[in-house]
């Protein structure tokens, strides 16, 4: 297992129609590390995701997982160890229950069925969803939606996991949830957010993208300490390290 | 088609019902799908005056309903919700088939009625059998069982995801809709050309999500097979459910029972 | 509109469904050796979609009234013909299965009239013969309204003689085919308007999506030898289907009766004497104690004249005892359903 385990140098893409999307980006992200992904509406969140599993191809530049530079014949080993977790989960729970869902990788990986069977139960107890096991989707509130989603890909035991807008769409409290389930993750982690607040909890690093750019890459505290930096970027600062209006106390971040 | 919020409603709550535990909803589904096949071909090959030999075959509704757990009243509303087309082609029957038939006392009653009455009949039997259908079996398990008697497994894998995704997508056509209904006023804007774009934005919608589905199925190591870990097995209750019921249709078909019980009582009297 | 189990004869109903059977395993196998494996989720929300679509209803111009889309059109356009044609299957299916529109038996029927015919008729042959080789979006919107009317066409006389080979209804051919083809007029324009509507909307937003399906044909061979290699065979086996069923049915009254000598012409329906009536005559004589009361009246009731058919042969006794039997099974079932649900409570309480 290589040391830098996502790498990514010099990525550009642009949409088949000509429009740019990224424009030259190169990062390294270690084993273990946590990283947040920031960047206004349309900044390239979403695109630079879809390459680390190989959905869309570079138009130049490279993307390398672990020991494997991303290509044809690698992009099956990739979205193994590489767990998606989409913004939407209903695009992500397609199968008519919760325990078919979770199973849907690892029946893929070709796992014999006890095996099969083992990994769902251990997942769904992960995320605290094992209750609803026998459920469909449809009939799941958004917050169990989302453990059973993350739940989905962690059956597969990738050592990496890619969430797009994880905390979207979360009451307060099922958000305060899952920051706290994540936080106990050791795999490796890319959070594409608008929840900087979030971002500050949960990752010591964060990128920022702005117009298919990295603008900054660097300790998270440093960054959303930045104003400048965040008013260039289309971003503000996060909430918990914004005066209080009421008091006026200033937070201690 | 119904309103959208009733659509709603019935899809969940039937839905809602095939998770229920029972004697019934433990059967097979492969069970209760040819029972059901066979009980409507029964039914719908008698004579189009036949009345009376249709009646035996209401035993079958009476038990799955009881036994099913299932609500009657429900059941009968859903009936009589969907009953305009039959009624309509039918009601031609006592218009144009004026030869009477029966005379009981001062009452003559032509044929057209009693091949009208034939066909609610009919009418009534076939579409319970398909609600108790899924209602006991649930939609996957309908879709489990098509796929296991030899339906293409891409045609049964697709109606799961049909299934899957009608409650997305009726969610986002409400919002469509009540979107439109909050700015269009007496009646403006609910005409084709609005139509032609909300429908064409959903369409658009559907597309992406499609694609996005089918990303997520790539993530997790999609290679053109769907696996499941569904197992089914027939046991001996399931064949004993099922060669009852057909030997029973089999028999009620090629004898009157009404009629035989009614030629008794009246030899009685 | 939909065919019901209620107006369909088996002979009728089966040899539709092998039909749509036949269809359905034909465009699955072409699904699979062809296209991407992105269809099948395709297809699945696209079924949803049309689904959903039909519940966006409009009111149509001058009239008051509302319609809404039917969809199987729109999806052979989108997806192509075989695509369209599963989703189409499934989008029915579900709604025999839910809202019993139509029925388990008719969904062959429905399959093919309102799935089969734009895809595979109309499609082929209307549609894509009027874009030709060079479309524009005159020609688009042409072609998607002449085939939205005439898939309607066809399939609303699909519903007319599927109605009448049955024999359940009296409606005679002619007047039905009068009834139903005005009315399917006026919906297949309104049908072709919208889709006509939705496509040149995706057309302005994103035209890979139509053009992607006109490429995806030209990589298969040209759609008429489609037509012909999927149409030929299957009307071939329906019409087998329909005549070993009919054989069945006439050399074997006690089975299934066959009715399409009412359409033939000749208004004998064979009558059931030999059949169930008579075996029960004779089942009667041996049970009932006053054997011949029953058919006391027999002579006087039976109304002669060849419009009867089989109805002449339905005397009083066997009606009043028919009734009378009839009232008792129902009760019988309503007690039995009640006691079966008091059984059932008291144990799971």
């Amino acid at each position: 297992m290589s040391h830098h385990i996502v790498e990514v140098k010099d990525l550009k893409y642009s949409y088949p129609d000509g429009t740019p999307a990224l424009d030259g980006i190169s990062f390294l992200i270690t084993h273990g590390e946590s990283v947040a992904v920031v960047g206004s509406n349309g900044a390239g969140k979403s695109t630079l995701l879809h390459h680390l599993n190989g959905y869309l191809t570079p138009t130049s530049g490279m993307v390398r997982i672990g020991d494997l530079p991303l290509s044809k014949s690698t992009v099956q080993a990739v979205r193994r160890s590489v767990g998606m977790v989409f913004q939407d989960p209903d695009d992500q729970l397609f199968m008519p229950t919760v325990a078919d869902d979770v199973a849907f990788g690892p029946l893929n990986l070709g796992l014999p069925l006890e095996e099969v069977n083992d990994r769902v139960d251990r997942a769904l107890t992960t995320v605290g969803a094992l209750h609803l096991k026998n459920r469909p989707p449809y009939k799941l509130s958004g917050g169990e939606k989302r453990s059973v989603a993350i739940a989905s890909t962690l059956s597969m035991s990738p050592d990496i996991l890619v969430m797009d807008e994880p905390s979207a769409n979360l009451d307060p409290q099922a958000r305060r949830r899952l920051i706290e389930l994540l936080s106990t993750f050791t795999h490796t982690k890319i959070i594409a957010t608008h929840d900087l607040d979030m971002a500050l909890d949960l990752c010591d690093r964060t990128i920022i993208l702005h117009g298919g750019l990295i603008t900054a890459d660097g300790p998270t505290l440093d960054i959303f300490r930045d104003s400048a930096l965040l008013r260039r970027s289309h971003l503000e600062k996060p909430l918990s390290m914004q005066g209080c209006p009421a008091c006026g106390s200033m937070a201690v971040k | 088609m119904a309103k959208i919020e009733s659509t709603f409603f019935d899809i969940g709550y039937l839905d809602t019902l095939s998770y229920q535990q029972s004697p019934i909803h433990r059967l097979d589904p492969r069970a209760k799908l040819i029972v059901t096949l066979v009980f409507v071909v029964a039914v719908v090959s008698f004579d189009r005056y036949e009345i009376s030999g249709l009646l035996g075959f209401f035993l079958f509704p009476v038990v799955m309903v009881s036994l099913g757990d299932l609500p009657l009243g429900y059941l009968l509303k859903k009936l009589l919700l969907v009953a305009p087309f039959a009624v309509f082609i039918g009601i031609f029957n006592p218009i144009l088939d004026r030869q009477v038939m029966i005379v009981m006392g001062p009452l003559a009653i032509s044929g057209g009625w009693v091949s009208f009455i034939s066909i609610l009949l009919r009418f009534g039997l076939t579409v319970t059998a398909a609600l108790i259908l899924i209602a006991t079996s649930s939609f996957a398990g309908v879709c489990l069982a098509l796929e296991r008697l030899k339906v293409p497994r891409s045609f049964a894998v697709q109606l799961l995801f049909l299934y899957r995704y009608l409650f997305v997508l009726i969610a986002e056509t409400r919002r469509l809709l009540r979107a439109r209904t909050l700015r269009s006023f007496d009646g403006r804007g609910l005409g084709i050309k609005v139509v032609g774009s909300l429908i064409g934005h959903l369409l658009l919608r559907t597309l992406n999500r499609g694609r996005r589905i089918y990303l997520a199925m790539l993530c997790r190591g999609f290679d053109g097979e769907i696996h499941t870990m569904r197992r089914l097995k027939m046991t001996g209750w399931d064949f004993i459910f099922m060669f009852g019921w057909i030997l029973f249709f089999i028999v009620i078909r090629n004898h009157n029972l009404p009629q035989l019980i009614g030629n008794l009582l009246t030899g009685v009297f | 509109m939909h065919m019901a189990d209620a107006l369909l004869s088996p002979a009728v109903g089966g040899a539709m469904w092998v039909v749509a059977g036949g269809g359905i395993t034909y465009c699955a196998g072409k699904i699979r050796d062809d296209m991407a494996d992105s269809r099948i989720p395709l297809m699945g929300v696209l079924a949803a979609f049309v689904f959903a679509a039909q519940m966006i209803n409009f009111t149509i111009p001058g009239t008051g009234s509302s319609g809404h889309l039917g969809g199987g059109l729109l999806l052979a356009i989108i997806l192509g013909p075989h695509a369209g044609f599963l989703a189409m299957a499934s989008v029915l299916t579900v709604q025999a299965l839910f809202f019993a529109d139509g029925g388990l038996l008719a969904l062959g029927c429905n399959i093919f009239n309102l799935g089969f015919i734009p895809c595979f008729v109309v499609y082929p042959y209307i549609y894509q013969l009027i874009i030709g080789q060079t479309p524009s979006r005159k020609k688009m919107t042409t072609a998607i309204i002449v085939s939205a009317v005439i898939a309607l066409q066809i399939g609303a006389l699909g519903v007319v003689t599927e109605t009448v080979f049955s024999g359940v209804s009296s409606l005679p051919f002619n007047s039905f085919v009068l009834l139903m083809q005005p009315i399917h007029l006026a919906i297949g324009l309104v049908e072709g308007m919208v889709t006509a509507g939705v496509v040149s909307f995706i057309v302005k937003a994103d035209p890979s999506i139509i053009l992607a399906a006109d490429r995806r044909d030209d990589q298969q061979q040209s759609e008429t030898s489609i037509g012909k290699k999927i149409l030929l065979p299957l009307l071939a086996v329906a019409v087998i289907t329909a005549g070993i069923f009919s054989w069945f049915a006439s050399s074997n009254p006690d089975g299934l009766e066959w009715s399409i000598y009412k359409v033939t012409g000749s208004e004998e329906v064979e009558a059931p004497e030999q059949g169930i009536h008579h075996s029960l005559e004779k089942l009667q004589e041996k049970t009932a104690l006053l054997p011949d009361y029953g058919f006391k009246n027999d002579e006087a009731a039976v109304v002669p004249g060849p419009e009867n058919g089989s109805g002449s042969t339905v005397a009083i006794g066997t009606s009043v005892a028919g009734l009378l039997g009839g009232a008792l099974v129902l009760l019988l079932m309503v007690l039995l359903g009640f006691i079966l649900k008091i059984k059932r409570h008291s144990r799971t309480e």
